[in-house]
């Protein structure tokens, strides 16, 4: 230390003084790292093989705009885009009805969290398992909704043998566990609502929907908005349960845009990586769309604070 | 197998002496196959066994994929990583790898070894340009696996023509019994009636020539193809609602009496054995024939094994080929597999009432399809196959399936 004192000097002050500064870089280089290998780099390639037509084997062939032009004229991309836009519409329901199940399961009753429990259960296990079972459940011949609607109308309908049918039918089993997830979000919601608020509300004689659109609701804003976050990504990817239930099948009518990228790009039968890619991309653009819209009402709300 | 344990113990010390003595001179020859059900792991390690002993120089070592996820590795390791042999299927199926280049060219393994003649019945399957790309071990054959009980029951006879089958349908219906069952949410088992309703109103050069996207999909005879099937699907003698059923799951109407016939792959009896049938209760028939004019052509989707082009040793891989093609390696591991050789101058067990009635429609017949799936390029048939599911639950659709399926054409062949 004492024999060359000149030489560390400097550079123990240089690190000293940006140590600050520096810090947090180095504490998130890991992270960033990561996220650019797996996450910022995928999305520019996907952009770059979309403008590619490429079987995944041979060299690369450049074809410009060729795979987008194709896919405004693809029948199967019209269905998947339909299929997407109902999924993202119905799969809302899953927030009204997690919000009334939780304020239904909001009181102290012996063994609530039991109940609790079980409703939360399906949001606990795996997609698939929950695709297997509604698959069971409507599955010609045997399922139960089957012999359900064959008691009642004396034919039976197979929900996912029926092009108009299947799409609402797996929407179903997807909404299952999702109001599961947005009930979570309520309950959790609806512990930090102020007791002193509603008692205050009560004695100006607010009571039942009036209570909870003026007095409850706007408490759980922050709750809301995060079950409406990941209901929009949870119905854009939807991806398992169309895998599980039909393959996209029947004929094709229940295909959403991340299940026909994975057909055109990665299944047996695809290997069109250059349109896969395109197929990507315009989904990516899609929930660009509404991820910027929610990242900038965040920073807005921080702004305001 | 060794249960003394001093004998496995002097084996095991001779294996390892062997080995480090062995080292010096043993060349490797990689492997990678996608025989991971038990009955296939088991034939081919005894193949690979055999192989060993007759070349002791060689040492192989296999690479054992899953059988679903080999095919989407085979395109990582062909372009990465290759191996000296990998296991593929013939027709269309090979033709991308074919024309990246990435197989090698075996035509001096077919013909030093008279392969021609011997291989004749699958040569079509494994030519491309005129030069053979792989050698194939082993086919099954497709067919109508009928339940023998219900026939007896409504007094039906087992059909030689068409429309001996569709008054026997009538049979059915009148029992209450779905004359023909399939379940195609998998939608490969469309193909299979499609290729035989094709091949029996159209002959087999059609059919082939359809699936190479050289003619449309609107001409009148494809049209006579699915008149024929309409046969069928109008007066609804086809299982309801097969678009959400399983195949496994109509096989089990077949086992249950609630289904008269299937149209199947041979790989299929094992599963209607499962479900209660037996050699007495389970039939087979050739599909029916439908225009007396065209010559039988059948369903045969053939297994093969390729050198990649990327191979380290291929000398000793084209070695092991021309031990594959031999009539008694292929009689040996069809039955283990329970499948048929592609040899002719193999034999089959005639114990087993299938496979022996396979062998003799296979060779008897006029020429043999790999099924619509390797027939047709990949993306034809992922739209074919979806047309004939829609097919089967709307009919009356017809025009509008054929329509786009001629566009498909036009864009995928090019």
């Amino acid at each position: 230390m004492t024999a060359l004192p000149d030489a560390h000097g400097p550079k123990r002050s240089w690190w000293r003084a940006n140590q600050q500064r520096l810090t947090p870089w180095l504490f998130l280089a890991p992270g960033a790292f990561m996220f650019a290998v797996y996450v910022i780099y995928p999305i520019a390639a996907s952009f770059q093989f979309s403008f590619y037509d490429w079987d995944g084997l041979s060299p690369k062939t450049w074809v410009g705009w060729g795979n987008y032009a194709e896919l405004w004229g693809d029948r199967n991309f019209i269905i998947s885009l339909k299929n997407n836009i109902i999924w993202l519409v119905l799969y809302m329901l899953a927030v009204p009805a997690g919000l009334g199940i939780a304020i239904f399961l909001n009181q102290t009753v012996t063994g609530i969290r039991i109940y609790k429990s079980l409703f939360f259960f399906p949001f606990v296990i795996s997609q698939v398992v929950v695709g297997l079972m509604f698959t069971w459940f409507y599955a010609p011949n045997f399922g139960l909704f089957f012999k359900l609607t064959e008691w009642l109308t004396g034919t039976g309908t197979a929900v996912l043998a029926n092009p108009e049918y299947a799409t609402y039918g797996i929407i179903a089993a997807g909404l299952w566990p999702q109001i599961a997830y947005c009930m979570i979000l309520y309950l959790t919601g609806l512990n930090n609502v102020a007791p002193d608020q509603i008692e205050a509300a009560r004695l100006d004689g607010a009571r039942g929907l009036k209570m909870l659109w003026y007095v409850v609701l706007p408490q759980l804003r922050p709750a809301t908005f995060i079950a409406v976050v990941v209901t929009v990504i949870g119905a854009l990817r939807s991806f398992d349960l169309v895998s599980i239930m039909t393959g996209g099948g029947p004929f094709g009518q229940t295909r959403v845009l991340s299940y026909y990228m994975y057909e055109k790009a990665l299944s047996e039968y695809g290997y069109r990586m250059g349109y896969g890619a395109a197929i990507a991309v315009v989904l990516f653009l899609i929930m660009m769309v509404f991820i910027t819209g929610f990242v900038w009402k965040m920073v807005r709300d921080e702004r305001g604070r | 197998m060794l249960r003394n344990p001093i004998i496995t113990g002097l084996a095991l010390s001779a294996a390892l002496l062997g080995a480090t003595s062995a080292i010096a001179q043993q060349r490797v020859l990689v492997f990678n196959t996608d025989t991971s059900d038990p009955a296939p792991k088991a034939a081919f390690e005894q193949l690979i066994a055999d192989f060993e002993a007759e070349n002791p120089d060689i040492d192989v070592q296999v690479n054992l994929f899953d059988h679903e996820g080999y095919k989407t590795a085979i395109r990582n390791f062909l372009t990465a990583d290759s191996p000296d042999l990998a296991n593929w299927y013939a027709g269309n199926r090979m033709k991308p790898f074919v024309d990246a280049g990435q197989f090698m060219d075996v035509s001096d393994v077919w013909s030093d070894n008279g392969l021609n003649e011997k291989l004749a019945s699958a040569e079509s399957a494994m030519t491309i340009d005129g030069k053979q790309w792989g050698v194939p071990y082993t086919y099954y054959q497709w067919g109508v696996y009928y339940n023998k009980s219900v026939y007896d029951q409504v007094g039906a006879k087992v059909p030689e023509t068409y429309d001996q089958f569709v008054e026997n349908c009538k049979l059915f219906k009148d029992a209450g019994i779905d004359c023909l069952t399939t379940g195609t949410s998998q939608m490969w088992p469309a193909a299979g009636l499609f290729d035989y309703f094709d091949l029996r109103t159209n002959g087999y050069d059609f059919h082939m020539q359809l699936t190479n996207g050289e003619i449309p999909w609107t001409d009148e005879r494809v049209r006579n193809t699915f008149a024929a099937w309409n046969k069928l699907v109008e007066p609804g003698y086809i299982t309801a609602n097969a678009a959400a059923i399983d195949w496994q799951d109509a096989a089990a109407l077949l086992s249950q009496g609630k289904a008269a016939n299937y149209v199947m792959g041979n790989f299929a009896v094992a599963t209607f054995k499962d479900g209660g049938l037996t050699d007495e209760t389970l039939g087979f028939f050739p599909f029916p024939t439908i225009n007396p004019d065209v010559a039988r052509a059948e369903d045969a989707p053939t297994d093969t094994v390729h050198i990649p082009a990327g191979a380290k040793n291929p000398e000793d891989a084209k070695k092991f080929l021309a031990f594959l093609a031999r009539a008694d390696t292929q009689t040996k591991l069809n039955e283990a597999l329970g499948q048929l050789p592609v040899n002719n101058e193999s034999t089959v067990n005639q114990d087993d009432p299938f496979l022996s009635q396979g062998f003799t429609m296979l060779s008897e017949a006029s020429g043999l399809a790999q099924f619509f799936d390797r027939d047709a390029p990949a993306e034809m048939a992922a739209s074919g196959m979806e047309g004939f599911q829609e097919f089967m639950a709307y009919p009356d659709n017809l025009d509008d399936i054929l329509n786009r399926l001629e566009s498909d054409r036009q864009r995928i062949y090019k």
